[in-house]
């Protein structure tokens, strides 16, 4: 099988994300509990941003920003689900 | 006097050269935690150093404040620009609890209690480089700044410093600990502004 460059799921990913992740929904890896991103707890400080699980507090997601830069994890999601229409 | 030599000189302008390239004096103690602060009780506290060959070295509470306690006073720097000068803390340093463990790993992933890890190379917890720090000016470690125990490694920026520790886990490889992994440098030097990836 022969692969290709990243380039090929640009298309697909753009339209991707196009939308408000904040209602996507996310699956955590600790408990399994499903809900859309803005039920998650956020932490936020100066040093970045951390979503943990509503249900079990584990880390979802994290977000650092640099003045050139935006970093966003995902560590704790397996899959994020979103509504295309 | 002395306001008229600071008026001639200029040093009111000149930077302080204990401050690292883009950080600013604070006075203040500013908190910055990425979960909720756990509250752990001196009688359940543990703390210990796990090697290759699985063996660990533990300590509760007691045996580890029966430990040699060094006095430190040092300066800070937090990688969101904020440094603290002239700081006093109370800890064991880390030689002390290195000192009888057997290992060939350079590296170290510190863990927390509440999920929290860091990572280290073992070069920069050595030769009175680094504390388990328990007292901050002459208070018991606040839980918010990460009582009753945390890690102290003031030459690095302080996300290094993981409050809550409860344990060192020698690694073969540098591996990235939990703000490691989401954009900050894995060694973090603030005079060399080592920041971010």
């Amino acid at each position: 099988m022969q692969h290709v460059d990243g380039n090929a799921i640009a298309g697909p990913l753009a339209e991707f994300f196009a939308f408000d992740i904040t209602t996507a929904v996310a699956r955590c890896n600790g408990c399994g509990f499903v809900a859309e991103l803005a039920r998650a707890m956020v932490y936020t400080s100066p040093a970045g941003s951390v979503l943990r699980c509503a249900s079990c507090e584990q880390v979802l997601a994290t977000l650092v920003e640099s003045d050139d830069r935006a970093w966003f994890g995902f560590s704790g999601v397996s899959a994020i689900e979103v509504r295309r229409r | 006097m002395s306001f008229i030599t600071r008026g001639f000189s200029g040093r009111s302008h000149e930077r302080d050269e204990r401050l690292p390239p883009g950080q600013t004096l604070v006075h203040d103690f500013p908190v910055l935690s990425a979960g909720p602060t756990p509250e752990i009780d001196t009688a359940e506290w543990e703390f210990s150093i796990t090697t290759e060959t699985g063996g660990v070295h533990s300590w509760n509470w007691q045996q580890f404040m029966a430990l040699p306690i060094d006095e430190v006073d040092t300066d800070i720097h937090c990688v969101t620009h904020w440094s603290k000068l002239g700081t006093s803390w109370r800890g064991i340093s880390l030689d002390t609890l290195f000192e009888n463990v057997e290992t060939q790993y350079d590296y170290v992933m510190a863990h927390s209690y509440g999920g929290y890890t860091t990572n280290l190379a073992l070069d920069d917890l050595l030769d009175g480089k680094a504390w388990i720090a328990f007292e901050f000016d002459g208070e018991p470690l606040d839980p918010e700044h990460g009582g009753p125990a945390r890690l102290l490694v003031p030459h690095l920026y302080f996300w290094k410093s993981a409050k809550w520790v409860r344990g060192l886990v020698m690694m073969g490889e540098d591996e990235p600990g939990f703000w490691e992994q989401n954009g900050y440098h894995l060694h973090g030097d603030p005079w060399k502004e080592e920041r971010y990836w």
